[in-house]
């Protein structure tokens, strides 16, 4: 997969959010068995020590689970996975919404820009689809 | 004797105690005292004159301390130390003369711990001519071939003075991955640079020196999360001229 690590940030915290981000949009698939630490690290170019901290993090919150000789393994409690995603849908969703009060757009005409995008993003997939 | 040092293997690896280095009226160290455990990637970074190649050339036992003690492994830098240290010193000092797989097999016959077949694999991908005397090699592949003799040791502390500084971007990438893939996972590899954005990603830990003090000792994340910055910038925040 591809890790994005941003500069002012805790990079043990971009590593969970991105993880988790993989195995809600099916990069990762449910109790599919996650690569070693060390090779995760080197493909994200991150430290051992800091994916490690991330995975475990993830281990507690119960994303992940490892088995004691056969490594890290995904979560494959499909229901736990919806409930991460919604929980990140929620997340960037008030973002979204914060940064269009600062715009001073009200709730009316950020409905209305949000369906106008729907309906291109629709009409893009049908065409693409033809 | 080994047996018995494996039993130190949790302990610090490298310890400073009150460690002061003078050059005549000069003080190049004042009083630094820190510990640092296996396992981890260390960036030692300050300004120019700060006093970090001198750390690193106590550690790697070619100067000693005026006052103070330095500890590697529980011992004072010497046979023992020299055994688990692998250095990259600031300067090359290959035989101009041999080629790379002469230095590759000089290297095997000095080092216990030197894996000839890893310094190969990392040869062919940073396109290093293994047959061309050092001496017909540019700057940037010199350094290269030193890196790789230094990673290409099962070491226990790899000081690393300096390591990227002339090479180009994409090779840097790869050379900081082999670093990552390459150090023993009890091992901890010290990395002076002033290239910290470059390296930051990698590092767990950092030594902020300055005018021979250490200011600093943190871990990267504390660092961001504390600061919101990254250690970069964190370092111009710190050292503005």
């Amino acid at each position: 997969m591809k890790w994005q690590i941003d500069s002012d940030r805790p990079v043990y915290k971009q590593l969970i959010e991105q993880t988790e981000q993989a195995i809600v949009s099916g990069i990762f698939s449910p109790g599919e068995r996650l690569p070693s630490v060390r090779d995760l690290a080197a493909e994200a170019g991150v430290n051992p020590n800091t994916m490690q901290r991330a995975l475990a993090e993830l281990e507690r919150s119960g994303i992940l689970y490892s088995q004691r000789t056969s490594g890290r393994f995904i979560t494959d409690d499909e229901e736990m996975i919806d409930k991460l995603r919604y929980q990140k849908a929620e997340e960037d969703a008030r973002t979204f919404f914060d940064n269009m009060k600062k715009l001073d757009l009200s709730a009316d005409e950020i409905a209305r820009l949000l369906r106008a995008i729907f309906e291109e993003d629709k009409d893009e997939k049908s065409a693409s689809n033809e | 004797m080994r047996r018995v040092r494996a039993m130190n293997s949790t302990a610090d690896l490298l310890k400073c105690e009150d460690l002061t280095k003078k050059f005549g009226k000069d003080t190049a160290l004042d009083n630094i005292s820190f510990s640092l455990d296996p396992g981890h990637i260390v960036g030692l970074l300050g300004p120019n004159g700060a006093g970090k190649t001198t750390l690193i050339k106590m550690a790697a036992g070619l100067l000693t301390p005026t006052s103070g003690a330095i500890l590697i492994d529980g011992d004072a830098p010497g046979v023992y130390s020299k055994g688990i240290v692998s250095y990259l010193p600031e300067r090359t000092y290959l035989n101009e003369s041999m080629t790379p797989d002469q230095t590759i097999k000089f290297f095997s016959d000095f080092y216990e711990d030197f894996d000839p077949e890893r310094a190969g694999e990392m040869m062919e991908s940073l396109n290093v001519n293994r047959t061309k005397p050092v001496k017909n090699l540019s700057k940037g592949t010199k350094e290269k071939l030193q890196l790789i003799l230094v990673m290409s040791r099962k070491a226990r502390l790899y000081l690393l003075d300096e390591p990227i500084g002339g090479v180009d971007p994409a090779a840097r990438d790869y050379i900081l991955n082999t670093i990552l893939q390459n150090y023993e996972e009890d091992a901890t590899v010290i990395i002076s640079t002033h290239l910290i954005a470059d390296v930051e990603q990698i590092l767990d830990e950092v030594l902020f020196l300055q005018d021979g003090k250490l200011i600093l000792q943190e871990s990267v994340d504390t660092i961001r999360e504390e600061r919101g910055l990254s250690v970069d910038e964190t370092f111009r925040e710190v050292f503005r001229c």
